[in-house]
């Protein structure tokens, strides 16, 4: 019988001939990730597991620190330190401090450290971001990112997919970000859950990279294991400028079976904006400016859209203008290389110009760490992937998930906006 | 292996009860457990911490602990002095989490439904048998599947990994 593209990468890194879902197995991994939180805890499970004393292979290990940084307070130097030091003891190849990394999801690509067919871990449930270049990759907890540092290997239950299949062709202002708010309130917040997400059709044939790793990204958004992209030329193109790892590009069996297929159409679909407060709460732009929803703040960044690509957006719509002047906009370029790249294209003195602030690379205020805090009663419009009831900072603020360019429109009319408007204003 | 008996009051939330709302992001650089209890339900409940007794257990909805893979959430709550959690259903990560850190959880869409703030409750953790003494009622929790029932008995992921490690030197 024929396996799904999960199934078979799976089944390869078993050492077995085929899986199918429900299946327990062991699985080798390929890398494992975590960051200063995840680690520090993962850190202390490793240290009590008796025998183990070296982690399995230190050039297969990434350590970020991403998630309070630049440490916001002596508790998370402690963190940062915890890890920098295990990072030394047991000479881990790829440790990224603040200044030469970013957030763990748009370094660990941008090194080269993720390729197609592999199976990748991480302490942090965004891990599933990785599946954008057709490998296998879920978040887990400390304690099996602890075994996996000692084994090489964790236990997996086969997961079932959903096959996805989108067509048509994205309108004006329209962006995977979009497509996958849609798909997030299609599947609901926890219909994927134990299962793989498996992205199909033109529109996603046609997507960028960046375009992908936003999907993928928000995958765990549906409660799924995992989500994933059949590699292309775009995705061979991109790896192989990064490393000269060999890898094994698989494709998924025209036989495969899948739980459910689901189709969406993009012709007709707007911007798309998830309301407070669960990533499915989404609703159709159209639909939500006919109130009228004023914003304190709009954050740009986040490994779902801290991307160059993204900033390239942003800077275009507030090229020459001003931020309305009753908000504030916090910009957080996803790593050192994107941040540097912004600057080689004049994009953070646009953002600047414009009155935006612009941080260092991390993950900053897209969890309510440091660096953008929501206070109560406020509101904000942000490209991140979460809107749960304090995730941004107080209890009592609201956060709007929303496109780059549907924030940077917002920014711009200090309310949220259709980005189309603009469209129509500058045409 | 037996595992004891978990006997508390219940604390009853609605679904999709995220990690972000057991414990919020800020508090995640804290490492004792005791101090994360005193966060735990913040974002949802902020007076659980002053509510929550020894014993006591929380009662959700569908999709327990959904969002972040933050092992402090279940770490909270059992610092909190949560003795164990009954839902509907768990987020994968959640699940994973709470096994692996020793917070017993139990699946019973019946008990979730039915079960109310204050009723007393007692568990069998190895039969799955949920009382509800208040009410006079019982309810069967989802029996484990047998690969995590295994791993639970050898005493964990822990005992799981050193065993694997053994078997490797
Ligand atoms: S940017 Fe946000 S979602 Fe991404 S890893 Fe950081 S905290 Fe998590």
């Amino acid at each position: 019988m024929g396996m799904t593209l999960t199934e078979k990468i799976l089944a390869r890194h078993a050492g077995l001939t085929a899986v199918e879902p429900g299946q327990i197995i062991n699985a080798k991994v390929d890398l494992v990730l975590a960051n200063e939180l995840s680690a520090a805890v993962a850190i202390a499970a490793f240290r009590n597991m008796k025998g183990a004393s070296r982690v399995f292979d230190h050039s297969k290990i990434a350590l970020v620190e991403d998630h309070f940084v630049p440490a916001k307070d002596a508790q998370s130097a402690k963190l940062a330190k915890l890890m920098k030091d295990f990072a030394a003891e047991q000479q881990i190849e790829h440790f990224f401090d603040v200044g030469r990394g970013g957030i763990e999801h748009v370094v660990l690509p941008e090194e080269g450290l993720v390729a197609p067919g592999e199976l990748i871990v991480g302490g942090d449930s965004h891990t599933c971001t990785y599946g954008a270049f057709g490998s296998f990759a879920t978040g887990m907890g400390s304690t099996d990112i602890a075994a996996a540092f000692a084994l090489g290997e964790v236990w997996l239950k086969v997961p079932c997919s959903i096959k996805l299949v989108y067509n048509g062709k994205l309108g004006e202002m329209v962006y995977a970000k979009d497509v996958m708010l849609k798909t997030v309130q299609t599947l609901g917040i926890d219909g994927a859950t134990y299962r793989a997400i498996e992205y199909h059709g033109t529109t996603v044939d046609n997507l960028s990279i960046t375009g992908r790793i936003t999907m993928a990204n928000m995958a765990i958004e549906a409660g799924a294991k995992n989500g994933i992209f059949h590699a292309d030329e775009k995705t061979l193109a991109y790896v192989r400028e990064r490393t000269d790892r060999e890898f094994v590009v698989e494709r998924a069996d025209g036989d495969a079976k899948y739980e459910r297929v689901i189709e969406i159409d993009v012709d007709a679909l707007e911007p798309q904006v998830a309301c407070p407060h669960l990533p499915d709460n989404v609703h159709s732009i159209s639909e939500v400016t006919r109130e009228d929803i004023p914003v304190d703040q709009v954050f740009i960044g986040s490994c779902t859209n801290g991307y160059i690509e993204d900033l390239r957006v942003v800077a275009k719509i507030l090229r020459g203008k001003r931020i309305a002047s009753n908000l504030r906009v916090i910009v957080n370029p996803g790593s050192q290389k994107v941040w540097m790249q912004a600057a080689d294209e004049g994009i953070l003195s646009v953002l600047a110009g414009a009155g935006c602030a612009v941080n260092t690379p991390g993950c900053g205020a897209c969890f309510g760490g440091h660096m953008g805090t929501l206070g109560d009663g406020e509101r904000c419009i942000s490209t991140t992937n979460r809107n749960y009831v304090g995730r941004m900072g107080s209890p009592k603020a609201e956060v709007y998930l929303a496109s780059p360019a549907t924030c940077a429109a917002s920014a711009l009319a200090g309310r949220i906006t259709d980005p189309r408007s603009l469209a129509l204003v500058a045409a | 292996m037996v595992a004891k008996t978990l006997r508390g009051h219940a604390h009853k939330y609605g679904k999709n009860v995220d990690t972000d709302v057991i414990i919020p992001g800020k508090y995640c650089s804290i490492v004792d457990p005791a101090e994360l209890g005193t966060h735990a339900m913040e974002g949802i409940d902020p007076e659980f911490s002053k509510k929550v007794e020894r014993g006591d257990l929380i009662v959700a909805d569908r999709n327990f602990g959904c969002g972040s893979s933050r092992e402090v959430a279940p770490i909270a709550l059992k610092g909190a002095g949560v003795s164990g959690v009954i839902a509907a259903s768990f987020a994968r990560i959640f699940y994973r989490n709470a096994l692996n850190i020793g917070l017993p959880i139990f699946e019973s869409s019946e008990a979730a439904d039915d079960i109310a703030t204050g009723d007393e409750i007692q568990v069998e953790p190895d039969s799955g048998t949920i009382r509800n003494i208040s009410k006079d009622k019982e309810y069967k929790a989802a029996a484990f599947p047998p690969f995590m029932q295994s791993l639970i008995d050898a005493g964990g992921l822990q005992a799981y990994v050193e065993k694997r490690l053994a078997e490797k030197a």
